[in-house]
């Protein structure tokens, strides 16, 4: 028996296989819901907010909400779109991130969404938090300055044993995600270039090979963030 | 009753900067100053950065020539990661960074003659200020101001192809360049339609020394004797005496040409440059430490350049390299306004050795960056369109940049722009109790001679305003007026 169910996302019917999460039934549809902290093979978490959808009225994560037969989801709406934009000022401010000399800028997936909704100046006050930059991994720069927090380094860089190389450290706005110093020296390049590449921003930079990429090359420089997935 | 005059902003040159002369109660100048009123930080806020991102950051510092900045780090960063001074990269890695530095100093020098000085020439150093200015030039002799705006975008073009974007690319990095010319992009360059290609801007940057030429055939008085006066001149040269832009020794001769600075390896700089720093100025004073603060200091910029040089190492430049050192029998030329004379010799070397390099099949090679053993510090220069330009940097353990020393060119031109205001305001001010339009743009006419960079800020349409402020000896404000 088929397992395909019928749903709506901005009044556009779709399906998919029951138990798929909305963000990825949207995908197989041709529809991008933008995303950050989530990533295909990864246990989803809902953290950063910017899959927001609104289902029967209620704002949810597109990302940990399975979709369900008759669903109608609304995302390409301008109140979503502006909360989606808000979500992407926010980090912004309260974070130091100085795109002209970023080694991520034009694959940087933050930037990327900055250019997608349009966000010329954000609208909160800057916030400069003074961050510190690790640099002792013999592999990798760890810079908290760009560091959004999501938790994608930590889901996915482990070593062979399983062991995760990033943790969280501290609470509240004290939060930031930092190397294992040990098991940060034992680093694969492997591991490395991993690290740099699930890393949405650019908090997590590979020493020693900086903007090897020339413009016109990087993972933006043509096309939009999404494009590839809207029909 | 003594005054003091204040000119701020200066106007038609890159940044903000303000001009005071200091006059007695019978009109003798007393003092004149040059000041620098911005402040940048650069130097402290690139340390704890990783090495490698600090041609893309520095570079952040000017708008009209980061390709200056992002090279000088580069080559100091070349010595960090081992690849050497200068000469140890791949033959596709120096080429594309030369074609890159020619590309600029095409693009940089066509903008100051064409939009920032030629309307003194055109229009007279006393013209209409409404008129004396790039849109003036435009409306009264389009042709000449379409061959600038072109010249200009010829440049950037170049500057594109080899750093990805006309200001602020990622082109060269520690030990080499992340990409080649590729086949379409070299061809269109030589053989573009008119006129954005290589043959076409040759005969432009001869059109417009020409230009000059003839300007200064018909002006020879005022050219040769405005802000005359003889100093030391320093750049770097190849090996063998030629002008060459990217990398060299240093070298530095005296006002009669005798040499004073040996060819030395710019990584030893600091056992012969020193700096001075002056409460009144954001910008340092540097001197030759053997010859002290008081006769150390020199010029720097394509006067220099030709002073210190035994020839130029294409044809049609060296023609004209030529006659202009014939002007002065071989010897340095010491004459302030000739700087564009020699500015614009340079344009054509530089167009030139553009066309010569887009002929060099290196630059489509796929072998773009070398290494070696990594160094804990590196000192970078090249010659900038308005002169030396050295980058310092040293690094820690964890390959963070711990130190950055930058001198700029417009810095080493600090005290020769001094004199310069100087000298003009005793020329033209002495015994003066109103300060007419012409006389405030004559101070100017010298400070843009050097066309300084005196940070990152542009200047618009020359409507930046000029303002003198005559002032009493107790700095009761007697007059002021601004060049709108």
């Amino acid at each position: 028996m088929s397992n395909l169910i019928k749903f709506k996302i901005d009044g556009r019917d779709c399906m998919s296989e029951k138990g798929n999460f909305i963000v990825d039934a949207a995908r197989e549809n041709g529809i991008y819901i933008p995303t950050l902290c989530n990533m295909p093979g990864v246990k989803p978490k809902g953290s950063c907010r910017i899959c927001t959808v609104r289902i029967n009225g209620r704002l949810m994560t597109s990302c940990t909400t399975p979709v369900a037969d008759g669903m109608e989801i609304e995302s390409n709406v301008a109140e979503i779109q502006d909360l989606r934009k808000s979500i992407v000022e926010l980090m912004f401010v309260s974070g130091n991130h100085f795109c002209p000399s970023c080694e991520k800028s034009g694959s940087c997936e933050l930037q990327a969404l900055g250019y997608l909704f349009q966000m010329m100046v954000p609208r909160f006050p800057y916030d400069f938090p003074v961050r510190k930059v690790d640099a002792s991994s013999p592999k990798i720069i760890k810079d908290q300055n760009r560091c959004i927090q999501c938790k994608r380094c930590i889901k996915t860089i482990k070593d062979d044993q399983g062991r995760s190389l990033f943790a969280f450290r501290n609470r509240g706005h004290r939060l930031e995600v930092v190397l294992d110093k040990e098991l940060g020296h034992l680093m694969t390049d492997e591991l490395a270039n991993l690290a740099m590449k699930n890393c949405p921003v650019g908090s997590i930079i590979k020493k020693e090979i900086g903007f090897n990429t020339a413009i016109g090359s990087r993972k933006f420089d043509h096309q939009a963030i999404g494009s590839e997935i809207t029909l | 009753m003594s005054k003091k005059i204040t000119i701020e902003p200066v106007t038609r040159v890159e940044g903000h900067g303000k001009v005071t002369i200091h006059m007695d109660d019978k009109g003798n100048i007393t003092q004149s100053r040059l000041h620098i009123v911005e402040f940048r930080g650069f130097e402290r806020f690139v340390q704890g950065r990783p090495y490698w991102e600090a041609p893309v950051l520095v570079q952040r510092l000017c708008g009209i020539c980061p390709v200056s900045h992002h090279l000088a780090a580069a080559k100091a960063l070349d010595v960090i990661v081992g690849a050497g001074t200068g000469y140890g990269l791949t033959a596709t890695g120096e080429k594309m960074r030369r074609l890159m530095h020619y590309g600029q100093f095409f693009q940089s020098h066509a903008l100051h003659f064409f939009h920032l000085s030629s309307p003194d020439f055109l229009f007279g150093v006393d013209g209409d200020p409404a008129i004396r200015n790039i849109i003036g030039v435009a409306l009264t002799y389009p042709d000449l101001a379409v061959q600038g705006v072109m010249m200009r975008k010829f440049g950037q073009e170049i500057i594109r192809a080899t750093a990805g974007k006309k200001i602020h690319g990622t082109g060269a990095i520690p030990g080499g360049i992340n990409k080649n010319l590729s086949i379409e992009e070299r061809d269109e360059f030589l053989k573009g339609a008119d006129p954005l290609n290589a043959d076409k801007m040759v005969e432009w940057a001869e059109g417009a020394l020409d230009f000059f030429k003839n300007y200064y055939v018909a002006n020879k008085d005022f050219v040769d004797n405005f802000a005359q006066f003889p100093s030391n001149h320093l750049s770097l040269v190849r090996k063998d005496g030629a002008l060459d832009l990217y990398h060299g020794v240093l070298r530095a001769v005296d006002a009669e040409g005798k040499k004073i600075l040996h060819d030395i390896d710019y990584q030893e700089y600091t056992n012969y440059i020193e700096e001075e720093v002056k409460a009144w100025s954001y910008m340092k004073f540097p001197y030759l430490k053997e010859y002290g603060k008081e006769n150390g200091w020199y010029r720097v910029g394509p006067l220099a350049r030709l002073n210190t040089v035994d020839f130029i190492p294409t044809p049609l430049a060296q023609r004209e390299f030529e006659k202009y050192k014939a002007l002065t029998k071989g010897k340095p030329n010491n004459h302030c306004l000739h700087m564009h004379y020699a500015r614009l010799i340079e344009t054509l070397h530089a167009a030139e050795m553009i066309r010569e390099l887009l002929n060099d099949p290196d630059l489509l090679g796929n072998d773009l960056v070398t290494k070696g053993t990594k160094q804990k510090e590196g000192v970078g220069l090249v010659e900038a369109p308005r002169g030396t330009l050295f980058h310092h940097y040293r690094i820690n353990d964890d390959d963070q940049i711990e130190m950055a020393n930058l001198i700029v060119s417009t810095t080493h031109n600090n005290e020769p722009m001094n004199r310069s205001v100087n000298y003009v305001a005793k020329s033209v001010m002495t015994g003066k109790d109103v300060i007419t339009e012409g006389m405030m743009n004559s101070v100017e006419v010298a400070i843009r001679a050097y066309d300084p960079c005196l940070s990152c800020a542009t200047h618009a349409l020359g409507k930046m305003p000029l303002e003198i402020t005559l002032v009493d000896n107790d700095n009761n404000i007697i007059d002021r007026k601004r060049s709108r």
